[in-house]
């Protein structure tokens, strides 16, 4: 692949201190993924799956080792560098939606936008076109109470888009939809990284997931099991599957 | 393009998370409508601390302007009021067990502020967690609820001085009800009404630096920490 490596996780560990007792959750993982790449990240609860993820969005920093996003190293950035890397670089999508119960819709799909300095006429405009793009046209008054979760979810999702981030980082997003709904998001996510080449990477237990992923990541105990790409995977989903069933 | 090397001649500012103040505005008076009854709530114990602040202050001005108005004549009324003429002759005061219990309403009162500003901090964890995952800056959140508080000050402690000024007022039309009114200076008694205004202002600001502290302070991450 020429493609140039967007996020580049090299050696690293962390390590948290429970009382008194250190409890080491990642035990040095490499990662390279490659830019306009939609990766999954895959793992059992306490594999350290949650810990990898928020690294590579830059909430969290390594015990040792590095995070390189765009070749930059995040350890080294301050807080305002680390402001910007996050409402620029990065749009951020969760299981709960997390969007801000006071704002409107569009308020919400707005505010990334007001904190990078956009002029509030072109923000609205911009905001009003992406919940278009998420098929939410219509909706843009509506307060997150009065939205359907997976409605909650396209809002984030075009809130996410706001400032043309290079990468998305989804935390199991599907995992408070049913399955159709959370099948349409899929599709969604799948779209954008298809049409507007962002890098997806995505923590998820969702194997609907998988179908769409260009690589899966699979974590086990604080490191990484396995990588397949996914002319590999319609086989392991295959064991997976009759595994669930038979238990 | 990468995020040390982005558009170097332009140095840091370009790269600056900003929040208008029109919009940080548009954002406090928003969050304030939205919870509407816990800033009444909130607002309320300060009206009630300003409106008793008020009353005293403008009191005992209304008291001072009959002493000089009438002189002795008013002594006997003023003196059963509770005031007493000190040492000089020249001018009244209050009494101790007065200024006492300013103290305490204007204690309770900050204590007040600190409780319901943490709660409100509390409660709005996720939404700040969501706003520093967006970028926000730590002084940004520090900012929206400093304006909030701004916002309550002015107008709960605006209410409480007015409503201390006119009780006063009454009260006094009735107590001394004897005493000839007319000549009395206004001023004086706004200028007491508008120190009670300013200081309500600034006991809001002071109740909630603390929880605004301790809420820019927070970081991202507990986000994603927070499921249900």
């Amino acid at each position: 692949m020429d493609r140039h490596s967007i996020v580049r996780v090299v050696g690293v560990t962390k390590t948290f201190t429970l009382g008194k007792m250190p409890v080491q959750v990642l035990r040095g993982v490499d990662l390279e993924v490659a830019a306009g790449e939609y990766l999954s990240i895959m793992g059992p609860s306490g594999s350290g799956k949650s810990t990898l993820f928020n690294m590579i969005g830059g909430l969290d920093k390594p015990t040792s080792g590095r995070v390189f996003i765009d070749e930059v190293d995040i350890s080294q950035l301050d807080a305002y560098e680390l402001a910007w890397l996050r409402n620029r670089k990065i749009g951020y999508i969760f299981q709960t939606f997390n969007l801000i119960p006071v704002m409107s819709a569009l308020e919400n799909v707005t505010l990334p936008m007001i904190f990078a300095g956009m002029q509030n006429d072109h923000a609205v405009d911009k905001g009003r076109a992406l919940l278009d793009l998420v098929g939410l046209g219509e909706r843009f008054l509506h307060k997150p109470a009065e939205l359907s979760g997976g409605q909650q979810q396209r809002v984030a999702i075009a809130r996410a888009l706001a400032n043309d981030p290079a990468i998305i980082l989804a935390d199991e997003p599907t995992g408070n939809l049913d399955s159709s709904t959370g099948e349409e998001i899929i599709a969604l996510l799948q779209k954008m990284s298809g049409e507007r080449g962002v890098t997806i990477i995505s923590a998820t237990h969702d194997f609907k997931m998988l179908n769409v992923s260009d690589r899966v990541v699979w974590i086990r105990d604080g490191r990484i099991d396995r990588i397949e790409n996914r002319d590999e995977l319609n086989i392991s989903i295959g064991t997976i599957q009759e595994r669930h069933a038979s238990a | 393009m990468s995020v040390a090397t982005d558009r170097p001649g332009s140095g840091k500012i370009s790269r600056q998370i900003v929040l208008p103040w029109g919009k940080s505005l548009s954002m406090a008076i928003n969050s304030l409508r939205i919870r509407f009854f816990r800033s009444l709530v909130t607002t309320f114990s300060l009206v009630l601390a300003i409106a008793f602040l008020g009353f005293t202050l403008t009191g005992s001005v209304v008291a001072r302007e009959l002493f000089r108005l009438h002189g002795e004549a008013a002594l006997p009324l003023l003196t059963s009021a509770g005031y007493a003429v000190d040492a000089a002759g020249h001018g009244l005061s209050a009494g101790a067990k007065e200024l006492w219990l300013i103290a305490l309403s204007l204690l309770v009162c900050t204590v007040g502020i600190v409780n319901a500003q943490l709660m409100s901090v509390t409660e709005r964890f996720r939404e700040i967690g969501i706003m520093k995952c967006l970028g926000a800056l730590d002084r940004i959140i520090l900012r929206l609820f400093l304006l909030e508080a701004l916002i309550v000050g002015v107008v709960g402690s605006g209410a409480g001085a007015l409503l201390g000024l006119a009780a006063s007022l009454a009260a006094s039309l009735l107590h001394y009800a004897a005493l000839d009114f007319s000549g009395l200076n206004l001023l004086p008694l706004l200028a007491q009404a508008g120190k009670a205004w300013a200081t309500g202002v600034g006991l809001s600001l002071l109740g909630v630096l603390y929880p605004a502290i301790l809420a820019a302070k927070l970081q991202p991450i507990i986000v994603m920490r927070e499921e249900h």
